[in-house]
């Protein structure tokens, strides 16, 4: 076999051991599939008459947003989990075999897109019944998923390194939670961009997470007048987005993989 | 002579200003088993992660079945199975789920893995409970599976870290006949231990170390030899009794006799006639009424060669050790 059907091989086969985990770790289950619901819920019933967004129903408007918070959330997910990993004996039998050394980073970042997939089915589901609508071609709300899955697999990247430096699970729910929530919070994903003050508009602006939603929201469909903002990256975020997607993966990958094997001998 | 199975040269590892490995050398021919015994904190999983690959030396080399681990990690990887002290299983999947995935990551392929995970399941007892999340087993099923997991590859060169370390006298038993069968199969083992017991029963060739480096080598009897021969326990029914067994005792003892705080147990090292010496003791007991509950003729244990090398019990921890 060779080294990159060996590595995808053995991602593949360690994808599936955290697959399994879905069915028989219930904490996996509620995090994977009822959080999301709560989100959707949350936002649209409290926000929904608060928040002005012109041209369309905020509800409609907020979908995106959620969508792309969770997603970046979902990513802790993978941090959490490599942390795990890394405390259990398991990852002493991994280190033993005759394995890829990417193998058990590659398999957390794919079994991660599967979690993502199924929060987004979910979620999609629960907008579906609160009133969010599709108003773009079929292919362009595909598109949009895939945006979404895409930034979301980048983000893992980020969390995995990030799982593989911290002593405990607990660290990185809380360490990633500080950075998470401004960075969901200061983009358009929950109040549109022309919202913010001088000062942080130009963050919204800029912030990644603002371009994924603004992407996804075009291609749903649900923008309204527009993205409120003249930058650059509203006015290309598909663009703007897949730039984010392989700048983090070029820098985060080969780190996480280093780090990997920095930390497993020890 | 053909090349050792496994061969490591002056290893050396350090923690900030720890010497965890000060130059350990080891050799095991083939179908032979190494006992590395020592207390915590010698250097007994140091050595092995070292060996294994799971640690890279400060100095030193090492090989296993001919392979550099240094210069081929992933070489020599395929030829060891490596049960360490913590069972290396994931515990949310079944013992099925757990040989199969590493049959697939050793590249058996999915069809060789299936087969060769229901082999081994039946191989350690473990069929009954196969579909249950291995989080459900108890410490004994846990290691028997772990044990299982390195075996899946069939590797020639087997090394165990302290296999029956925390578990009851049954499942350790268990452990050991198995362990015994590997070597009737053929393998090259290593194992580590703090019980003495255990490297006297199963390794051809025992070697003690402590502070990181070796400080005794060789097989059970020559490793015995070293605190003399055999001794003469007995216990007393009565402390009445005391001087006039100490008497008796005293005629054909090399050495001292002796005797616990209550009196009523006394010991002495005997010359090489033994059994003979034993009986006169007795016949002295019967002659001047010297009462006994229990005699009896022990080899000194391993645990008398310990504390006879480094003048420290075999049960002191002295941190090294990860």
């Amino acid at each position: 076999m060779s080294t990159m059907a060996q590595a995808l091989n053995d991602g593949w086969v360690v994808a599936q051991r955290n697959l399994i985990k879905i069915v028989r770790v219930p904490e996996i289950l509620v995090f994977v599939l009822l959080s999301p619901i709560m989100f959707v819920l949350l936002f649209a019933y409290v926000f929904g008459g608060a928040i002005e967004t012109p041209g369309v129903n905020y509800r409609e408007w907020l979908i995106a947003g959620i969508f792309g918070q969770t997603i970046v959330f979902g990513a802790t997910f993978t941090g959490a989990g490599l942390a795990e990993d890394m405390q259990k004996g398991i990852i002493d039998r991994f280190r033993s075999l005759p394995m890829s050394n990417s193998a058990v980073l590659v398999g957390r970042t794919a079994s991660d897109v599967v979690y993502n997939v199924l929060s987004l089915v979910i979620m999609a589901l629960t907008g579906l019944l609160v009133g969010w609508r599709i108003r773009e071609g079929f292919l362009d709300a595909l598109a949009g998923f895939a945006l979404l899955l895409v930034f979301g697999y980048a983000i893992s990247w980020v969390m995995a390194w990030v799982g593989l430096m911290v002593p405990s699970v607990e660290v990185i729910n809380n360490a990633s939670f500080m950075v998470i929530m401004p960075l969901t919070f200061i983009s358009n994903a929950f109040v549109p961009t022309e919202s913010f003050n001088k000062v942080l508009k130009p963050v919204v602006e800029w912030n990644p997470v603002s371009a994924v939603t603004q992407a996804s929201r075009d291609l749903f469909g649900n923008t309204g007048v527009g993205p409120g903002s003249d930058a650059w990256s509203l006015q290309h975020p598909v663009a703007y987005t897949l730039i984010w997607v392989v700048a983090i993966i070029v820098v985060f990958a080969p780190l996480s993989v280093r780090q990997y094997r920095l930390s497993t001998s020890k | 002579m053909s090349e050792p199975m496994i061969r490591a040269t002056g290893l050396v590892k350090r923690y900030q200003d720890v010497e965890a490995l000060a130059g350990l050398d080891l050799t095991v021919p083939e179908g032979k088993v190494l006992a590395l015994l020592g207390p915590n904190g010698a250097g007994k999983t140091t050595a092995v992660r070292c060996l294994t690959t799971l640690l890279r030396p400060d100095g030193g080399t090492a090989s296993v079945a001919g392979i550099d681990v240094l210069a081929d990690p992933a070489g020599a990887k395929a030829k060891i199975g490596l049960s360490g002290q913590y069972a290396a299983v994931d515990e949310h999947l079944t013992a099925y789920e757990n040989l199969v995935m590493i049959g697939r990551l050793y590249h058996l392929g999915r069809q060789r893995a299936r087969v060769r995970a229901e082999e081994l399941l039946e191989r350690f007892d473990l069929t009954e409970f196969a579909s249950r999340p291995t989080k459900t087993y108890s410490g004994g099923q846990r290691r028997r599976l772990d044990l299982a997991c390195a075996l899946v590859a069939a590797p020639p060169v087997i090394v165990l870290d302290e296999p029956t370390t925390g578990l009851d006298p049954r499942s350790r038993q268990l452990m050991w006949d198995v362990i015994r069968e590997l070597v009737t199969d053929g393998a090259t083992l290593l194992l580590t231990t703090q019980y003495l017991e255990e490297a006297d029963v199963l390794a051809d060739d025992i070697v003690v170390i402590d502070h990181g480096r070796e400080i005794a080598h060789g097989t059970a009897d020559e490793l015995k030899a070293q605190t003399g021969g055999q001794r003469i326990e007995v216990v007393l029914t009565s402390a009445a009794d005391t001087d006039a067994a100490s008497r008796v005792l005293n005629e054909f003892a090399v050495g001292e006799v002796q005797v616990s705080g209550n009196g009523r147990e006394l010991a002495a090292a005997v010359g090489d006639e033994a059994a003979a010496d034993l009986l006169r003791v007795l016949q002295g007991f019967e002659r001047d009424a010297v009462k006994v509950l229990d005699v009896g003729l022990r080899r000194p244990t391993l645990d008398d060669v310990f504390l006879s090398l480094t003048g420290h019990e075999s049960t002191e921890t002295t941190g090294a050790e990860q």
